[in-house]
């Protein structure tokens, strides 16, 4: 590997580096004064691409394009002004995984918009007039357009810094960032102030994904993989710092180059150590990196706030005798199912869904509800389990029973694992690093062609013959998931379970009478992870086959919606939650061309309307008469 | 006494489920000082706090130049003349003072009320010089003396009419006190009305006209300052430990 090879590989880091930085900065400031994780930024960048390729698709030459550039920014500070208005001034006061989801919500709304917009083909923008061609640095031909990227990153960072310090707007928006509160007292409307930082953020974002255009088309994918950029680069450099964002964005996209640049590495001993297959890991390898050393990221500043205020979480009950009756009646119900349905049926296959959804839904609540850990991404451990189950049946021939048990065997190893450095983290930045764990094992997963098979995944994993039947394997559905979930709930009923829900509600008083916090929240999360686990291995049963899908980071959101959707603080919550997303996604998808921006709608409907969860709801209602 | 310049009455207050005021009720007039004593936890920030509009539930009625505070926003409340310095200081500590200035600054009210000048940095600069040599300085650099006048300063920034002070005497040390008994008389005469919160009697008597006692979150006694002073059974009962 030659050193102008070398170079050329960093000069392509630079130019990543500040496409990354105008996505982060938006982030960051937009986390920094309203302290809401916004989701749908990834969408904004995309937007950007999108309105950018239409503008220049009319306006011609070097003026035409660079106006384009600009009027598309400002088009999505506009709609980042107007999603500010109607839905995230709602949502201030709801707890951190409600705003999540809200802006999860508009990114589904968002896809579908452009969908209907742009249509489904990638769009290819143009070159920039005038700077088209390319020069030659070390008789390495770099292009232009690079050279010119590489400059917007720190332009903008300057003009941000001289705009946080320079103005009134700056310093308002550097004091909310440290107590909203107080600036309130001094009379400030943090409204005006909120909606123009979330315009601006919003605009920045869509620079971003304009300035992109001449380097890649504009296309619908563009969303989640910048979402995921720009939560690791805020992370890393420490949420709410625009310089850390700036560090961080500089350190990821070289660390990526230079992956690239290493190229095949052949090893002593003899195998092949393929660096550039390390780019989809990277970000998050750096990511885990920085925040086991520095748990706040490069330039951020200690989380104080362990909980939002005011959600102090209801009261977990135990059955009593007549709830007890009620779901030993439902029990029954369940196995008389297949009954009362045609063998071999769709219901039966969708009660099958439902169930691996109910233990998979469960398990994540009890990690997030009485664990008060939230995770994003545990779908890795229902994928881990999955694959071990599908492994040892296909690879090892081991009959189906012994793949079940490996299953919840694989979610736990993985969730000891990782789950060993997420204690050390609260909050956004424990959710981002389970994020970023769930990340590395789908690239695992995704690029180990010799044992997951890639992004084909493993065929043909069937069940045993005794359970070949729709109506047999439905009815180890219910006993494997029914049980499971008891069992989980039981834990929570058990000197264990107390300890961990004191635990999550506060940790110095815990500590100070003598329990291990952090080794109570491991535990807790291995337990979440094996249950998690056990789902997977089901799931990869009734499925037939699986697929680096199985561990995406959809799954991980499809499990909190549902989580969230039953309502965080009940028990139940999770089994309702999971039923409820599973028939609707069904009936929407079967139905509705657009079904995600359906989606969407329904979970913004949710959120701003029942902010506690369906079972959550009904409770208050009942509680009330 | 002249016409009510802020009337709070029958205000309850509650964290949660759990409710911190009884039905409090006091006045301020126009250019007066008032203590609002108690011991610790007896409610007096809840207080300070429910007429700012930052206690979460309050109900009851607090009326300041005429206009109904219950149902308004801290910020409007902010904007009506009312400043507010909290006990805890909550200086913005990644500012400068300057900045922190800058946060609170307001123009001054379309008022007869206010006669004198408006605040800029350099006047206030005058009455707090510590500040002056610490004005391009972090905030959160500064001693807790400074930290106190620099919250007192950026609330006089907004030109109030009236100032909630709370405990301003709290954790600082003897000689800055004696600064700030000399600052609340100099405010005074500026016309400046202002609601002190105070547990330490001294203090309350050098800077204030009258008394009002909070005992488990309800006003149990009421009177001038130099009665109060003399009143030894009354001290015993509502403040001493």
């Amino acid at each position: 590997m030659s050193l102008s090879g070398l170079f050329v590989q960093a000069l392509n880091g630079l130019a990543a580096a500040s496409t990354l930085f105008l996505l982060a900065s938006g982030l960051s400031l937009i986390f920094g004064v309203t302290r809401i994780v916004n989701f749908a930024h990834g969408s904004f960048y995309m937007l950007g691409a999108y309105v950018a390729w239409s503008l220049t698709d009319r306006l011609q030459g070097a003026i035409g394009f660079w106006f384009s550039i600009i009027a598309g920014a400002a088009a999505i500070g506009v709609i980042g002004m107007i999603v500010e208005l109607t839905i995230m001034r709602r949502i201030y006061r709801a707890p951190e995984l409600f705003q999540l989801l809200a802006t999860f919500a508009l990114t589904l709304v968002i896809k579908d918009a452009t969908l209907a917009l742009w249509g489904a083909e990638d769009l290819l923008g143009p070159r920039a007039p005038g700077l088209a061609g390319a020069i030659t640095i070390l008789d390495r031909r770099v292009p232009q357009y690079d050279l010119a990227l590489i400059a917007s990153g720190p332009l903008v960072l300057l003009a941000l810094q001289l705009l946080l310090t320079r103005t009134r707007w700056g310093v308002l928006v550097r004091a909310a960032t440290q107590d909203r509160q107080m600036v309130a007292a001094l009379g400030v409307n943090q409204a005006v102030l909120f909606t123009s930082v979330f315009a601006l953020g919003a605009a920045l974002a869509g620079l971003g994904g304009a300035l992109q255009l001449p380097r890649e088309p504009a296309g619908l994918s563009m969303d989640m993989t910048a979402i995921g950029d720009a939560f690791v680069v805020v992370v890393v450099g420490g949420m709410g710092s625009i310089p850390g964002a700036f560090v961080a964005a500089l350190l990821i996209a070289e660390v990526k180059a230079l992956c690239i640049a290493l190229g095949d590495w052949q090893t002593p001993l003899g195998f092949i150590v393929a660096f550039p297959k390390f780019t989809l890991v990277a970000e998050f390898a750096v990511m885990a990196i920085v925040l086991i050393l520095r748990p706040w990221g490069l330039m951020g500043r200690p989380d104080t706030t362990i909980r939002p205020q005011g959600s102090t979480s209801s009261l977990l009950t135990q059955p009593g005798t007549r709830q007890s009756w009620f779901i030993a009646g439902f029990a029954l119900l369940l196995f008389a199912a297949p009954l009362l349905v045609e063998a071999r049926s769709y219901t039966l296959v969708f009660g099958i869904d439902v169930l691996t959804a109910v233990l998979f839904a469960a398990s994540l609540h009890f990690l997030m509800g009485p664990g008060g850990m939230h995770s994003f991404g545990h779908a890795a451990y229902f994928g881990l389990g999955a694959y071990a189950a599908a492994l040892c049946a296909k690879a090892l021939n081991w009959p189906m029973w012994a793949a079940l048990v490996a299953a919840p065997a694989g979610g736990l190893i993985g969730a000891i694992l990782f789950g060993w450095f997420c204690v050390r983290l609260s909050g956004v930045y424990l959710a981002m690093l389970t994020l970023a764990f769930s990340q590395i094992v789908w690239s695992v997963v995704y690029q180990w062609d010799g044992l997951t098979g890639g992004s084909n995944g493993i065929v043909g994993v069937w069940p045993s013959s005794w359970y070949s039947s729709k109506a047999a394997f439905y009815c180890l559905a219910v006993i494997v998931c029914g049980g499971a979930t008891l069992l989980l709930r039981r834990i929570l009923f058990a000197p264990f379970g107390y300890a961990m829900r004191a635990a999550r509600d506060s940790v110095a008083r815990s500590e100070a009478i003598g329990l291990d916090v952090r080794r109570i929240q491991w535990i807790a999360f291995s337990i979440a992870g094996a249950f998690a686990g056990l789902a997977g291995g089901l799931f990869a049963f009734s499925k037939g086959s699986i697929s680096p899908e199985t561990l995406g980071v959809s799954r991980s959101i499809d499990g909190l919606v549902m989580v969230l959707l039953g309502g965080v603080d009940t028990i139940s919550g999770p089994i309702v939650g999971a039923a409820v997303f599973l028939f609707l996604q069904d009936q929407i998808a079967r139905h509705v061309e657009y079904w995600r921006a359906i989606l969407g709608l329904f979970i913004l409907a949710l959120v701003l309307l029942f902010p506690a969860g369906i079972v959550g709801t009904i409770r208050a209602w009942t509680l009330r008469r | 006494m002249t016409e009510p310049f802020l009337v709070v009455s029958g205000l309850d207050a509650f964290y949660g489920a759990a409710q911190i005021l009884f039905s409090v009720g006091f006045e301020l007039a126009p250019g007066e000082v008032v203590a609002l004593m108690g011991r610790n936890g007896a409610g007096k920030t809840t207080t300070l706090e429910s007429i700012m509009g930052l206690v979460a539930r309050r109900t009851g009625s607090i009326v300041f130049r005429g206009r109904e505070l219950v149902r308004l926003r801290p910020y409007e409340i902010a904007r009506l003349g009312l400043g507010f310095v909290p006990e805890d200081r909550r200086i913005f500590t990644d500012l400068t003072v300057l900045e922190n200035l800058e946060v609170g600054r307001r123009r001054p009210m379309q008022s007869s009320e206010t006669a004198s000048e408006p605040w800029t940095p350099e006047r206030l600069f005058q009455l707090f010089p510590n500040l002056a040599e610490a004005r391009n300085r972090s905030a959160g650099r500064m001693s807790g003396g400074e930290q106190q006048m620099l919250t007192i300063a950026r609330t006089l920034m907004g030109n109030p009419l009236a100032i909630l002070l709370d405990e301003p005497s709290e954790g600082i040390a003897p000689i800055i006190v004696d600064q700030m008994i000399g600052m609340i008389a100099e405010l005074k005469r500026s016309g400046v009305a202002i609601l002190v919160s105070e547990q330490n009697l001294p203090f309350a008597a050098a800077v204030a006209d009258r008394a009002y006692i909070l005992e488990h979150g309800q006003i149990k006694f009421t009177d001038d300052i130099r009665s109060l002073i003399q009143n030894e059974e009354a001290r015993r009962a509502y403040l001493e430990l």
